[in-house]
């Protein structure tokens, strides 16, 4: 008897513990699945639909949305190659960054890491909007000007765009990297050291390819947010240069073309689950068991 | 590199190890005169990148303060289009809007991201994978897909419930449509999983010892959770829940598509800067980025106080120890 109740107590127990547990959960879980789940599941559905005469939506199952994306194929090309640009730009800049704050930084570190973050949380739209400013008629080519050069012009290039992606999405390039280059095993360097590899052979052919995982992170964590772009190419390109994000602005709130947006939204959204697929993948094979080298 | 104490034997010419053959007295001496200057060279970027970083934001400031009414010729000190914003109803308007959709975002992410939080632990272990998986994918998802797939999600199910609305109600139905709370459901999705993470991060790095010396001292779960537990996390959910402000009060992307008929801000300023660059907007741009960073550093502070070890001095995004997909991914706002 005694054994019983003792099991029923501890199964009322349990239960309620359970209770409790779906109660903290339900809140995200409910947010997940309306606001994240759901909507994607809608977007797909959309996609394979067909446009209704006044700007809606018919059901549908249809794949030609899909098969008009290739009329989008210069804002796909120009995503690619400016995103590309804008990528390796960031990389390049952002590489000696990490490496001085990770090997030179002291016990300033940490603050110093801060700072390189604290302008990513700062309004996107002010910080692109800055250099309007200083790369308009009267910032950058104005001084230029001063110097002798001739009639330059920097607002509204495809190279105004790149550098704008370059300094919005340095933050994001610089930290994989620096915490690649922060945890790697100082006893490496000092073995290369003793066996007689000189500063630059040991840069090369130990922590360089100790920080690749940061570096392969870090071009995921720039490139993907890099593809939807919409501002940078609006207020630095003068609309010239077209991202996939200004087309789908477009489609969605000025021609109204939900199908095909949708379409073209879906199609992101695939390719960017199947890099992250590949990523997650590699690095689960290339890290040794019980290591956690994954930063994405 | 960074550790010379533990090299410099060595640097002195102790017969330690095998010397390569390059390392003569006069060559180490080269050799280390070419690595302080790299090493100074190296420094000098570093600088030069912040300023990178904080010029534009800097100008921007200065900008405002222009006594003039162009944009971008300096013409003397004053603070009048601070004055003007202040004083326009429109201005006014949307600053109203975007300081209910923050505060509102972050009281629903501080409450749903800690209770998830706390909870995730506690799961099992497909279960705890499934949610953490989503809270990733919550975080670096792009801001227009999210921002896309609400709108059209919200529209036909708006369209749907306006429907029955219509039909329940003949005479005067009510109808549903976008504006600020489709932007705070939507803007909860990723602040709601960044106040997840930064809670769990912490959570990770938590003493122990203090939770099992007050159980071995007899207190009850609940005591043990409200006096040890909740304290140490306390600057977390803190600065987690100034993030989620910050987020929300910047962002622009997601509510360019969600927010219907209702103006933000950054939405505000975004057609302002299409229509001409203002002094004004210098000012409103200034003021938005005071809020900001001052919100920042108090959340940064709250981030690294009380850490013990590097583990604990996470800055938000700053992947720390085991670092996690998203951990790493606050994505653009």
């Amino acid at each position: 008897m005694s054994a019983w109740t003792g099991r029923l107590a501890r199964r009322r127990r349990a239960g309620g513990r359970q209770g409790v547990l779906a109660l903290l959960l339900l809140p995200a879980a409910a947010w997940y699945l309306v606001f994240l789940l759901a909507p994607l599941v809608v977007l797909a559905v959309v996609s394979f639909g067909v446009r209704a005469p006044n700007g809606g939506y018919i059901p549908g199952l249809s794949l030609d949305q899909y098969l008009g994306l290739s009329t989008r194929l210069t804002a796909v090309a120009n995503t690619l190659a400016l995103g590309f640009l804008g990528t390796v730009g960031c990389l390049l800049v952002a590489y000696p960054l990490a490496y001085v704050l990770a090997t030179r930084g002291g016990s300033w570190k940490t603050v110093l890491m801060a700072f390189i973050v604290i302008p990513l949380w700062t309004s996107f739209l002010i910080r692109t909007y800055a250099w309007m400013f200083i790369l308009g008629s009267n910032g950058i080519p104005r001084l230029l000007g001063q110097l002798g050069f001739g009639e330059i012009q920097l607002l509204n290039t495809p190279f105004a765009v790149v550098l704008g992606i370059v300094y919005n999405y340095l933050p994001l390039m610089a930290l994989p990297i620096y915490v690649s280059l922060e945890r790697l095993d100082r006893s490496l360097l000092e073995a290369s050291r003793d066996l007689g590899a000189g500063s630059l052979a040991t840069f090369r052919q130990v922590t360089l390819p100790l920080s690749a995982p940061g570096v392969i992170s870090g071009c995921l964590l720039v490139f993907i947010p890099v593809m939807g772009e919409y501002l940078i190419p609006v207020l630095l390109g003068g609309g010239k240069t077209y991202f996939l994000g200004n087309a789908l602005a477009d489609l969605f709130l000025q021609s109204r073309n939900w199908p095909f947006g949708s379409a073209l939204a879906t199609s992101f959204v695939v390719v960017m689950v199947i890099v992250v697929g590949i990523y997650s993948w590699a690095t689960r094979r290339l890290s040794s068991p019980g290591r956690e080298g994954s930063l994405l | 590199m960074g550790n010379a104490s533990a090299l410099e034997p060595r640097a002195r010419g102790e017969p330690a190890v095998i010397r390569p053959a390059a390392r003569t007295q006069t060559g180490g001496r080269v050799w280390a005169a070419a690595e302080r200057a790299g090493d100074r060279a190296l420094r000098l970027y570093a600088a030069l990148i912040y300023v990178f970083l904080f010029a534009p934001i800097v100008i921007v400031v200065i900008f405002s303060f222009n006594a003039g009414r162009s944009a971008s010729e300096m013409t003397g000190f004053s603070t009048r289009w601070f004055a003007t914003a202040a004083a326009d109803p429109f201005v006014l308007r949307a600053l109203r809007t975007s300081l209910f959709i923050a505060a509102t975002s972050a009281v629903l992410a501080t409450i749903g991201g800690t209770l998830s939080a706390l909870a995730m632990p506690l799961l099992g272990g497909r279960l705890r994978n499934i949610f953490e998986q989503l809270t990733y994918v919550a975080i670096i998802v792009p801001g227009i897909v999210i921002g896309i797939a609400t709108l059209i999600f919200l529209v036909t199910l708006f369209g749907w419930l306006n429907g029955w609305l219509a039909f329940l109600f003949p005479a005067d139905p009510p109808k549903l449509g976008l504006g600020a709370p489709s932007i705070i459901a939507a803007h909860t999705l990723f602040t709601m999983a960044l106040v997840n993470v930064l809670v769990r991060t912490r959570m990770r790095s938590m003493d122990r010892t203090l939770t099992e010396a007050s159980e071995d001292l007899y207190a009850t779960p609940w005591r043990t959770f409200v006096e040890i537990t909740v304290p140490q996390l306390l600057p977390a959910i803190i600065a987690g829940s100034l993030l989620a402000f910050t987020f929300s009060f910047d962002d622009f992307i997601v509510a360019f598509f969600t927010s219907g008929q209702d103006q933000t801000l950054p939405i505000f300023l975004f057609s302002s800067i299409r229509r001409g660059v203002t002094p004004e907007v210098n000012a409103i741009a200034a003021a938005l980025l005071a809020i900001t960073i001052s919100l920042l550093l108090v959340a940064g502070l709250l981030l690294r106080g009380r850490g013990r070890g590097p583990r604990a001095t996470s800055m938000p995004g700053a992947p720390t120890g085991d670092a996690l997909p998203g951990d790493a991914a606050p994505v653009e706002p």
